[in-house]
């Protein structure tokens, strides 16, 4: 039986008396990808963040952890009116432009969270990098390196739902492909529900079980196969054509 | 005379110390040059305590809370941004400054002046150095988690506000200490010039803070025997020791 861990009701976000979002509604169930979909300044970043309980909104958020999840205990999450008390969400953030300005290993940065060395070494596993790779500088990873480490610190604590931000930008098609293919084994192994910004439809038609368009309203909310060429159009605005083509 | 001096290698090791570990923080959070202008705030505090006899620490610390409650004041007043603000406090400080401070007295609120720690002055210096530190210790993986990323660190349910209160805290008592030290011209360069030899030198974040807080340690203990040797002004002997350091680093710099 699916659970829906996600409720989004009429929810609006004004950010210094700019409406960036307005009147979005939609349910995100248990085990399902959700991709969210929209040209640059739609707002994909801001609903991510609204979700995570960082930025002030208007109408209704409302999480519910999932059944085998329910019981883990949460550490100092905010206590923000309608923000989850129980659910863990790993969040990975499109840049981190400043990490690189400070030296550290990817050990350290996994340290700045609270982690056991039993977790870290699983979640390396998890993400395909050795443990060696903790010696290294961060400054000194590839980009493709570094978006596992990412995505590997957001599932520290081991949170039922991820959310990310166009995790592929600055990679490379293969980097991408692999990327894609490390979140689709997470989500199996680890039961794992994930909203995920991002500009490649092709990654839609594969991944996603339902797909939000944005552009501070929401223009569709739908499975993937009724993503229309007419609606991409109207929602990036000019002519856009995906030729769907089946992989089953 | 030779106890005073031992009092003045003392407390300059525990606040050099702290000084550096201090500023390993600053650095990563592009805050080099707060250090800086909060010492020229300290100015008129230290002149008034020099009048009335009081320790120059005390009086610097009272002025650096009424600058910081200043910037905090203007910032909600104007929209320009905390770098204006700051520089407005501070000239306007070291305007003050030069006014009120005593001829005589000037240059040692500028430069420092070691020569006058007492036992008491010791142990307060030590003690002071020890609770920064501990505060420091406490938000050091916080400030470096919320310097990455606000959002990450908001999700991880950090209060940014709060920690970057008690941080601005630590700074201004820092440099209230360091000022004793080095004096209020050259306060910021103890606060940062080890941090940037240290970063040159460590190729990760333990190395990074720890190393600052020894060459910290390091200048000081140098530089005041220096001034014991040549007779120099301690103060600028302890930053010339420190910018020494800084010059060997980029020739090892990884």
């Amino acid at each position: 039986m699916e659970t829906i861990i996600l409720k989004v009701e009429n929810l609006s976000v004004e950010l210094e008396g700019e409406r960036i979002l307005e009147n979005l509604s939609f349910e995100v169930k248990e085990g399902e990808v959700l991709t969210i979909l929209g040209p640059n300044g739609a707002g994909k970043t801001v609903l991510l963040k609204t979700l995570l309980g960082i930025l002030p909104y208007k109408g209704k958020i409302e999480w519910t952890p999932p059944t085998q999840g329910r019981g883990l205990p949460l550490r100092g999450k905010t206590s923000r009116p309608g923000h989850p008390k129980k659910i863990k969400i790993g969040y990975v953030p499109q840049r981190l432009p400043f990490i690189k300005d400070i030296p550290m290993s990817v050990g350290e940065f996994f340290k700045l969270k609270v982690s056991s060395e039993k977790e870290v070494k699983e979640i390396l596993n998890s993400i395909g990098l050795k443990k060696g790779i903790l010696e290294k500088k961060i400054g000194d990873l590839s980009s493709g390196q570094f978006q596992r480490i990412l995505v590997g610190w957001a599932l520290v604590g081991n949170p039922q739902v991820l959310l990310f931000d166009e995790p592929t930008t600055g990679i490379d098609i293969s980097g991408q492909e692999s990327i894609y293919e490390l979140l689709e084994k997470l989500r199996k192994e680890r039961n794992l529900t994930i909203l995920l910004v991002t500009h490649d439809l092709s990654i839609v038609y594969k991944l996603a079980t339902n797909c939000l368009c944005l552009n501070k309203k929401m223009l569709c909310y739908s499975a993937p196969k009724e993503l229309t060429s007419e609606r991409l159009s109207q929602l990036y605005g000019g002519k856009i054509k995906f030729y769907q083509h089946s992989h089953e | 005379m030779n106890s005073q001096f031992l009092f003045s290698l003392i407390s300059g090791i525990f606040i050099g110390g702290v000084a550096g570990y201090l500023g390993s923080l600053m650095l990563s959070k592009r805050m080099a040059l707060v250090g800086d202008a909060l010492g020229h705030v300290a100015l008129p505090g230290m002149g008034l305590a020099l009048l009335f006899g009081l320790d120059v620490s005390f009086g610097a610390f009272l002025f650096l809370l009424l600058g910081i409650f200043l910037i905090w004041l203007f910032e909600i007043k104007t929209s320009l941004p905390m770098e204006a603000l700051v520089g407005v406090v501070f000239v306007a400080s070291l305007a003050i400054g030069f006014l009120i401070v005593p001829e005589p007295e000037l240059l040692e609120a500028l430069f420092g002046d070691i020569s006058k720690v007492s036992f008491e002055m010791m142990i307060a210096s030590i003690i002071f150095s020890l609770l920064i530190f501990l505060v420091i210790n406490r938000i050091y993986p916080k400030m470096i988690l919320a310097n990455i990323s606000e959002e990450l660190a908001k999700s991880e349910g950090i209060k940014i506000k709060k920690e970057n209160f008690i941080y601005l805290f630590s700074i201004a008592a820092m440099v209230a200490l360091g000022v004793k030290i080095v004096g209020s011209l050259l306060v910021g360069a103890l606060v940062i010039i080890p941090a940037a030899t240290a970063r040159n030198l460590s190729k990760n974040l333990k190395e990074y803070y720890f190393g600052s807080l020894v060459l910290g340690i390091l200048s000081c203990l140098f530089g005041i025997l220096l001034f014991r040797l040549t007779g120099l002004l301690a103060g600028p002997s302890i930053i010339l020791t420190s910018t020494l350091f800084f010059l060997i680093s980029l020739i090892f710099k990884r």
